[in-house]
């Protein structure tokens, strides 16, 4: 087993001096994604609330996007992804990425269909 | 650890080689098991958007819900499962660190970080069972209709949640449960309410400040809360009383919010806990100096893999479940 780590994150901006060091700051980094996204979630910011993009609200696609951070930190630096050689990395991640877009896409896609299909009356449900 | 078939012809074996991927075969094999249940997971949140996308117009707001944290009283959404997801974050860096000890052969240092991980883990679990009973539980109860709407009941005073407890007037009614040996035999009742849906609707009848709030979801993002007049006509479409969750109905609203609060979490929570039992058992080997013997420490890594697996699972649900 090989027992480098490589020791740079956030594309080599920040380069730690040893393994258990960059453990911590991923941790800080982590906590405070966590901390913003709570922060966020308790003021719901108005202008984040009231747009929307792609039918879904500004502040939702914020926290998705900062819970995909969150997750790849998780997964390169806790979970050792970062110093696995590359074919492993991408077999591990782009076969979920390629099923669960495609699953997220139909699913949402058909619940959006149905939900069209009860407002319009075609079914009651509220009584 | 080369538990796999290789041929005698030396290492070359085309292009990658016996070890293409440079891992061990217990660590792919974790990585396998890793992808496959991130797939289980993906299909119930994906499974949990389109109930929600369905109703996207009456889907309980999560911040109305959790909204407790132990020993205080109040209102505080989302600070109990911050905590929560923070725990586990923790125990990941702990465990991390557990790893790194164990590639430089420091028994001790192991047993010390693996020790800090189990407890975090049960502090995981301990929190999610109190939350789990806290949302059993309730706090405000409700009325379903015939459609199986629910009906939350708002002061319009104080424009604050009223408990059921707040208005309903005792009326001297003799009920009991519903259990299948008496009346219907294939209907029977799990718990009974404290209050009846007559004294609900009596208790609201006489008391003009309680007003009705449905589930819709008005343009602001919040409850709609319909006036006197309404409430009262809508009064007459509820069929029982709901007090907390349970797998049929639930206080909150839609019936599938409450199933895939106790399916998700449960299954989430059900991982937690066999990654406690997990970390226990490698515990002990480290403290018997089973991994010093072998000369390398790559068994807490594989178990290290899983449980950051459980940590990367909490944040999603975290995200869909509290958040979004």
């Amino acid at each position: 087993m090989a027992h480098e780590h490589k020791l740079e994150i956030f594309r080599g901006l920040l380069k730690f001096k040893s393994n258990t060091q960059k453990i911590w700051g991923v941790l800080i980094f982590l906590s405070i994604v966590t901390a913003v996204e709570v922060l966020l979630g308790i003021f719901k910011p108005a202008i984040l609330v009231g747009n929307y993009f792609l039918d879904m609200k500004l502040l939702n696609w914020i926290f998705i996007i900062l819970t995909l951070v969150k997750a790849y930190y998780i997964a390169w630096d806790f979970m050792h992804l970062r110093d696995e050689k590359s074919s492993l990395r991408r077999t591990i991640v782009w076969t979920p990425v390629f099923l669960v877009s495609y699953l997220i896409f139909i699913l949402l896609f058909e619940a959006t269909y149905v939900f069209e299909v009860f407002r319009d009356g075609f079914l009651a449900w509220d009584f | 650890m080369d538990t796999t078939v290789t041929t005698d012809s030396g290492e070359n074996v085309w292009g990658g080689g016996n070890r293409p991927l440079g891992a061990s075969y217990g660590k792919l094999m974790m990585w396998f098991f890793i992808v496959s249940d991130a797939l289980t997971f993906s299909g119930f949140l994906a499974a949990y958007g389109f109930s929600r996308f369905k109703f996207i117009e009456t889907w309980p707001i999560a911040d109305e819900v959790f909204t407790h944290i132990p020993f205080f009283h109040g209102n505080f959404p989302m600070i109990y499962v911050a905590f929560m997801t923070f725990i586990l974050i923790m125990s990941s860096v702990t465990m991390v660190l557990a790893v790194d000890a164990g590639h430089n052969m420091k028994q001790n240092k192991v047993i010390l970080y693996l020790f800090l991980t189990i407890i975090g883990g049960a502090i995981f679990v301990g929190s999610q069972a109190w939350e789990w009973a806290t949302f059993i539980k309730g706090d405000y109860g409700a009325l379903e209709t015939k459609g199986g709407r629910v009906l939350q009941f708002v002061n319009a005073e104080t424009e604050e949640r009223a408990a059921l407890a707040d208005f309903s007037t005792a009326l001297p009614e003799d009920r009991t449960k519903h259990t299948s040996s008496e009346g219907i035999w294939f209907e029977e009742e799990g718990y009974q309410t404290s209050y009846s849906l007559n004294e609900v609707v009596e208790g609201f009848k006489s008391n003009p400040s309680i007003l009705i709030r449905t589930e819709k979801i008005n343009e602001e993002g919040e409850k709609t809360v319909l006036d006197r007049k309404q409430s009262l006509a809508r009064l007459k479409d509820a069929v029982r009383v709901v007090e907390g969750a349970n797998l049929i109905r639930n206080e909150y609203g839609s019936r599938l919010f409450a199933d895939f609060f106790f399916f998700i979490t449960g299954f989430h929570g059900f991982h937690v806990f066999s990654g406690v039992v997990f970390n226990i058992i490698i515990f002990f080997n480290v403290i018997l100096g089973t991994y010093e013997r072998r000369g390398h420490y790559e068994m807490v890594e594989k178990v290290g893999l899983y449980w950051h697996f459980v940590d990367l699972v909490w944040v999603f649900v975290f995200t869909f479940f509290y958040l979004v």
